[in-house]
């Protein structure tokens, strides 16, 4: 009795929010998961007839005229660019994270303060807003190209937007604070002191680096991975406006399932599938976050 | 407060007994306190007559009042607790006045009762400081007027010195008693301090393994330790291994008989004798007592010179008055020694 | 030389490290600097800075578009983070201060929508209104928007009142309070700058979001980010810039706000 004699109370306070996620969101999933194998209506929505055909879409092009199916690679290409494209940012964010995680993180006290108040207020400005900056310097007519032109490196612009580049560029712009914070939240826990042994074990500093320090990164590799990636693989708004529309990924093709096609069985088929991605993805994180003993995300 | 009785089971999988049944009456006006290592249900206790927790079984009654499922607020009881847990947004005057808010008395009264509290406890000038702008001392002080101001029939106080320098705590513990007999409300103080329960309370409980070991007064517990676990606690005995030889004699295997109230123990029976460092007598003959022991250490205590004794794998600390008022004080390490004992210094313990 | 020689060996100071950490804040910093400079031209070239003017922020002034729009932002954002904070404060008390059966699961739920990607979000909120015959309108985006500002709002409130001692909210029930009294006049209090970070950062977070307000808002009830988007099928224009640079300062503002709170609690 004593021990669970709080259930009660704990369902009163707890069930406001839990039904709130539960009947709209958790629900809503389960519905969407419905629809991926309903047919399409003709102007959005659904018939209730069971079919596969959302999945069979995914891996096979139907032909107009005879029906038949035919292998096509289109949208798995779509989901690849996707993966691929987290992946570039994921490693981008690494390429300058982990650098300025470090110097933060063994800045003295005061400084450190500021530096990571630098490195997150761009978080808290608005994605669309930070997206369209990013367009704006990355155009043809925006300051990079005109300075490369105007100093006379390059005569005319360099392909900078509507392309892979620029769509790999503004995922690292929009979740880099991400990976920032938990490398820097590993760094800070370890303790300096300790490498006092590691200067005599180790030729130099990089050797030390490497054998000690990225063990110790770790932890905060995978959290900061995690918290970019993932976000990255569903993205919308950095394919939509620096992609020009032109390299498109699995956010904007379930996006357009829903304004422009109106396929929406396709669409839930597409979310069935980045939902799965991504739980995977996270579950694995947890197993490795619980053998090693340290908790990520 | 009538008859106090209770078990209470903590379950956390298997039944884990913090208290087995439990049977304490404490009286009106008495300064009562819990003594015991740490781990031996006295705080538990404690809770469960403050009301933060219910027995599992067995029965609680204030002033003939049955407090089962009576919450916290419902009893005519207040706590000092061990961190005080003042509250940081309010300052000293607002903590203090907390519960007569609660009560919803009015302004005046609560401003009142307020200033009379601060004058009790000497704290007139910190009225409007906040909590952590306090020493240590002096947010006991806040804790217990806070616990004073409705008047309680009983006021707890759990291991309130224990976050005190020892300085302080001995001021704490005069002020403490003192405060007792002013406001004639009866204080259950828990402690694991021997010292501190000895100078202050009119009664004492020992406890241990969720049992009361033994209950009397300080006189009582420390001359006359009811067992093993309360002389070994209390005041810090020499525990000697003994056989009753005859009515009225023990033995201490082949250093000596010595004369004991031995009761209804056969003779033969293996029984443990106390005696405090305090009361042992040294001489270098073995006219008196039994011996010889070996003197392996003498440390000075300033009052007193403590000698360190050994025979026969039993050890023996005897603590000598300077100014030789007992015996002698010249051994050294090495020396041969015999002890004896004041008369009825000696107390025989069952085994 | 010895010290030298330390220095050379000390990890805490590796070449190029801070230079990558200037290249970082650049990088964050830049597009946004940039932005916000080509808000004050006064020409509507946004290449060619031709001289300081206000006129695109007098021109978002006018806009109704962009009223209309703020003003839905806004009271989606309040309501939305307002009501997340209150259920995520509940559910943090439970989580925290009691004890009960399936706790994890609890806390599962809790954080689920921080594992699900925007998108799905969205349109599995599409399907669902669409499928009980709910109308779009600002209703639907405000409770899509209380659902995803719950975790953030329970996160600071649980970190404060997992550090707040549960001996003070003990002690005010000894000292004669009943339970929601204890609550109002002591927890409450100490807890209110996990309860004022939680619920700012809800708040940031409904102001933020474009996909999930897309998919859901009806006719009429269209958010800033949403409004903005639609204001660059004409590409980007000076107007946008404007509008832009006004979030840029509410956000920094807020963020502000924040840390100020934060350094006052942490003494």
């Amino acid at each position: 009795m004593k021990v669970h004699g709080h259930t009660r109370l704990a369902a009163l306070l707890l069930s406001p929010a839990l039904a709130i996620i539960a009947v709209f969101m958790i629900v809503p999933i389960g519905i969407t998961t419905l629809y991926s194998f309903l047919e399409p209506a003709r102007y959005g929505g659904v018939i209730w007839e069971f079919s596969t055909d959302a999945y069979v879409r995914l891996l096979f092009e139907r032909d107009i005229f005879d029906d038949t199916l035919s292998f096509s690679t289109d949208y798995i290409r779509i989901f690849v660019r996707s993966l691929v494209q987290a992946g570039v940012a994921t490693l981008l964010c690494l390429l300058i994270g982990i650098p300025t995680a470090w110097f933060i993180a063994t800045r003295p006290d005061r400084q450190k303060t500021l530096w990571l108040m630098l490195v997150t207020v761009p978080y808290w400005v608005n994605l669309l807003v930070r997206t369209i900056a990013m367009l704006l310097i990355l155009r043809d007519e925006g300051p990079i190209n005109d300075s490369l032109q105007a100093i006379g490196l390059t005569s005319g612009p360099l392909p900078l937007s509507y392309n892979n580049f620029a769509v790999g560029l503004g995922l690292a712009y929009s979740f880099l604070p991400f990976m920032i914070l938990p490398l820097y939240a590993a760094i800070e826990r370890f303790d300096f002191s300790l490498l006092e042994a590691a200067y005599d074990l180790h030729a130099n500093r990089w050797k030390a680096f490497v054998g000690v320090v990225l063990p110790i990164l770790r932890p905060g590799v995978v959290a900061g991975s995690l918290l970019v990636f993932i976000p990255g693989i569903g993205a919308f708004l950095a394919p939509d406006i620096l992609g020009g529309g032109k390299t498109i990924m699995i956010g904007n093709l379930i996006g357009q399932q829903f304004q422009g096609s109106r396929n929406w069985p396709f669409g839930a088929a597409l979310s069935t599938v980045l939902m799965t991605l991504t739980l995977i993805a996270l579950m694995w994180s947890a197993r490795r976050a619980a053998k090693a003993g340290t908790e990520v995300v | 407060m009538r008859n106090v009785s209770k078990t209470y089971f903590d379950a956390a999988g298997t039944p884990h007994v913090a208290l087995d049944g439990i049977e304490l009456e404490i009286h009106e006006n008495e300064f009562f306190t819990l003594l015991g290592p740490s781990g031996c249900g006295k705080t538990t206790l404690l809770r469960l007559i403050g009301g933060f927790e219910q027995p599992t079984s067995g029965s609680i009654a204030i002033f003939n009042e049955e407090m089962a499922g009576q919450p916290p607020e419902q009893r005519p009881v207040n706590t000092v607790f061990q961190h005080y847990a003042l509250f940081p947004h309010l300052n000293v005057r607002r903590n203090i006045g907390f519960s007569l808010e609660m009560l919803g008395r009015d302004r005046a009264e609560i401003a009142d009762v307020t200033d009379r509290m601060l004058g009790l406890v000497g704290l007139d000038a910190m009225a409007d400081r906040m909590p952590d702008q306090l020493s240590g001392g002096q947010r006991q002080r806040v804790a217990l007027a806070r616990a004073l101001a409705p008047q309680p029939k009983i006021l707890l106080l759990d291991e309130p010195l224990s976050a005190l320098d020892l300085k302080l705590r001995q001021k704490m513990r005069l002020e403490l008693k003192a405060l007792q007999r002013e406001t004639g409300i009866t204080f259950v103080f828990v402690t694991h301090d021997q010292e501190e329960a000895l100078a202050m309370s009119d009664r004492i409980a020992v406890l241990a393994d969720g049992r009361v070991q033994q209950l009397g007064t300080p006189e009582e517990i420390y001359d006359a330790p009811a067992n093993r676990f309360v002389a070994d606690f209390i005041g810090g005995s020499n525990l000697l291994e003994a056989r009753v030889s005859a009515r009225g004699r023990v033995r201490v295997s082949d250093l000596g008989e010595l004369d004991a109230e031995t009761g209804q123990v056969e003779s033969g029976k293996p029984v443990t004798l106390c005696i405090r460092p305090e009361q042992l007598v040294l001489s270098a003959s073995g006219a008196d007592g039994i011996g010889p022991f070996q003197v392996i250490d003498r440390t000075y205590l300033g009052n007193a010179v403590a000698f360190h004794l050994k025979a026969e794998g039993q050890m023996v600390t005897a603590h000598m008055p300077r100014g030789g008022a007992r015996g002698q004080l010249d051994f050294q390490p090495g020396d041969q020694v015999y002890a004896d004992f004041e008369a009825g210094a000696l107390r025989v313990l069952i085994q | 030389m010895a010290l030298l020689d330390r220095r050379d060996k000390d990890i805490r100071n590796l070449p190029g490290f801070g230079t990558m950490a200037v290249v970082a804040v650049v990088f964050l910093y830049a597009p946004i600097a940039f932005l916000t400079l080509y808000s004050f031209n006064s020409g509507r070239s946004i290449s060619q800075l031709d001289g300081f003017s206000l006129r695109w922020y007098k021109a978002v002034f006018a806009n109704e578009g962009i009223q209309t729009a703020a003003l839905n932002s806004l009271t989606v954002a309040v309501i939305a983070s307002s009501v997340a904070t209150v259920l995520a404060t509940a559910a943090a008390m439970a989580t925290v201060r009691l004890r009960f059966r399936g706790k994890e699961v609890a806390y599962g739920i809790i954080n689920f929508p921080l594992m699900v990607p925007e998108i799905v979000t969205a349109i599995a909120t599409l399907i669902f209104f669409a499928t009980i015959g709910f109308r779009l309108g600002l209703m639907t985006v405000i409770v899509a928007h209380i659902v995803f500002c719950i975790p953030f709002a329970y996160l600071p409130i649980r970190a404060r009142l997992a550090s707040m001692d549960a001996g003070l909210e003990q002690a005010a029930r000894d000292l004669f309070a009943r339970p929601m009294m204890a609550f109002r006049r002591i927890t409450l209090p100490i807890l209110m700058p996990g309860i004022i970070s939680g619920w700012l950062l809800a708040f940031i977070i409904s102001l933020d979001d474009f996909i999930i307000s897309a998919m859901v808002a009806g006719p009429g009830a269209t958010t800033l980010p949403v409004h903005i988007y639609s204001m660059l099928r004409l590409g980007i224009t000076p107007e946008v810039n404007a509008v832009s640079s006004l979030m840029i300062a509410a956000s920094s503002i807020l963020v502000l706000i924040s840390a100020v709170l934060s350094r006052k609690t942490k003494t």
